[in-house]
């Protein structure tokens, strides 16, 4: 680990202004990924700024629109009685996320923003184009089991590993965000960049900008949601695939389907045509097996990751079955 | 400085930090450095804290910090001045181990050792969080620590019993 600096940030102003202008500081908070990072050199920030006093804490799930403030623990999200009841999609997802330890210390602003667990992005002796632009994809043609099939290009194939991000966005989040010139919303759909020409820009927010919130619309799919994950083993794992599915239903019709898939995209993956497929429709066990079909249209996967393509089929069609309380 | 007391407002890459382990303050100079493991081990000579991944995917340096069980590995020790930690130096009192040892050693629930001040101090955090704890919620809320022996069945044997006895 190389040597940096470190400052508790006091104040949201403070902490903006430490970050911004190309300082390269880097926000810390629960610090559970950047950590690792450290400890095995795959960052090297001159000065992390603690954003932990500053008050972005707490859930508000009353009414309406909840709002979940970025500094918020995973636990503390998944404990909440008001996410349990209105969000139960979320609560799974989080539930299967990491581990105890490490729920108790990971904010949700930081896991909306951890890295890829790609083998070679996380391994800094060898070439890698999100961690050295330039320098080359081992995982092209290398151990890409747990790579992408949506979304990459031929300079990066690396996996967008979460599992919240995933019934976030199924769950049509937005995000509040604070920069020194004030706060904005956005879309959390917005919130990633495909890899393209330039995969070390991960996220649309600029230098210095600060995820101070998440804000989570009412929805009717509470009673007909499922997060599946699907991992090498029962617990305290990355997903190969994840699915969520939430159902907003009329009696046993299909009146609108977010289904968004983890663990296959180089971004949190909205698997549209397995939405279309759904709309409008009864729910049966058919439908279920043809709207999972759908889930590999587009696919491209490499020799590794070729499994994932059938994987992810199945799981949408166990999910919806899941979801829909037909299975 | 005291336990409690500020640290510098501009970043700095040395500091003079306050830690409360197991209800005791000790005052260290730390480089920004360094994590709350090598501060405990290293430092503060409490070895029962044992460095197994140094990545937060073994759970062997489990500590309590105000009740809540983490990963001393993934956190700064400045992150936490000031701050009430437990490790499992801290558990027995008066010589007496804490209900949650004596489970361990009733259930012989370990082979070599080394995973076990983790898990016993994670099977403390997980009851301090009132969860059921039937066997599949133990399964799944302790497997942020892992045991190379594979000595699981008398782990979570214990930790049912320490539950049911009130630990």
């Amino acid at each position: 680990m190389l040597a940096f600096s470190y400052v508790v940030a006091p104040h949201a102003e403070t902490a903006l202004s430490l970050v911004c202008g190309g300082s390269n500081a880097t926000f810390i908070a629960g610090g559970t990924d950047i950590l690792q990072l450290l400890q095995e050199g795959v960052i090297a920030p001159p000065s992390l700024i603690d954003i932990n006093a500053l008050p972005f804490s707490g859930v508000q799930t009353e009414q309406g629109e909840a709002r979940i403030g970025a500094l918020t623990r995973l636990s503390d999200v998944a404990d909440d009685p008001g996410i349990r009841q209105r969000f139960p999609l979320l609560v799974q997802a989080l539930q299967e996320t990491a581990s105890p330890q490490v729920r108790n210390m990971a904010t949700v602003g930081g896991n909306l923003l951890q890295r890829t667990r790609c083998l070679y992005f996380r391994d800094a002796t060898v070439p890698c184009n999100k961690r050295q632009p330039g320098s080359g994809c081992p995982a092209w043609d290398g151990l890409n089991r747990i790579n992408a099939i949506f979304g990459g290009s031929d300079r990066c194939i690396a996996a967008n590993p979460g599992d919240m991000a995933v019934a976030l966005l199924a769950l049509d989040a937005d995000l509040l965000v604070q920069n020194v010139e004030g706060e904005r919303r956005m879309r959390l759909a917005d919130l990633y960049r495909m890899p393209d020409e330039n995969p070390q820009h991960e996220t649309t927010l600029a230098s210095g900008e600060l995820i101070t919130a998440v804000l989570l619309p009412s929805n009717e799919a509470a009673g007909h949601s499922y997060y599946l994950k699907v991992r090498d083993r029962a617990s305290f794992e990355w997903a190969l695939v994840s699915v969520a599915a939430a159902l907003e239903m009329d009696g046993t019709r299909v009146h609108r389907a977010r289904i968004v898939a983890g663990g296959v995209g180089t971004k949190p993956w909205r698997l549209m045509r397995v939405e279309e497929a759904l709309q409008g429709r009864p729910l049966t066990p058919d439908l279920a097996r043809q709207a999972g079909n759908r889930a590999g249209d587009g696919a491209a996967p490499r020799a590794g990751n070729a499994f994932k393509v059938p994987m992810l089929q199945r799981a949408v069609e166990r999910a919806l079955l899941t979801a829909g309380g037909i299975a | 400085m005291d336990s409690q007391g500020p640290l510098p407002s501009t970043p700095a890459s040395r500091f003079d930090i306050g830690l409360i382990v197991n209800g005791t303050s000790h005052r260290l100079a730390v480089d920004a450095r360094t994590t709350l493991l090598d501060a405990l081990r290293d430092r503060l000579h409490l070895t029962g804290t044992k460095r197994g991944c140094d990545l937060g995917q073994c759970g062997a340096c489990t500590v309590l910090l105000e009740g809540r069980r983490i990963n001393a590995c993934l956190t700064l020790a400045v992150m936490v001045h000031g701050r009430a930690i437990t490790t499992i130096e801290g558990i027995a009192t008066d010589g007496e181990l804490h209900p949650m040892q004596t489970a361990f050693v009733q259930h012989d629930a370990f082979q070599c050792g080394y995973c076990t001040p983790g898990q016993i101090m994670s099977a403390i955090g997980l009851l301090n969080e009132s969860r059921t704890t039937d066997e599949a919620t133990i399964r799944e809320h302790m497997s942020g620590n892992i045991c190379r022996c594979g000595a699981y069945t008398n782990i979570v044997a214990a930790v049912r019993d320490a539950a049911a006895r009130g630990s």
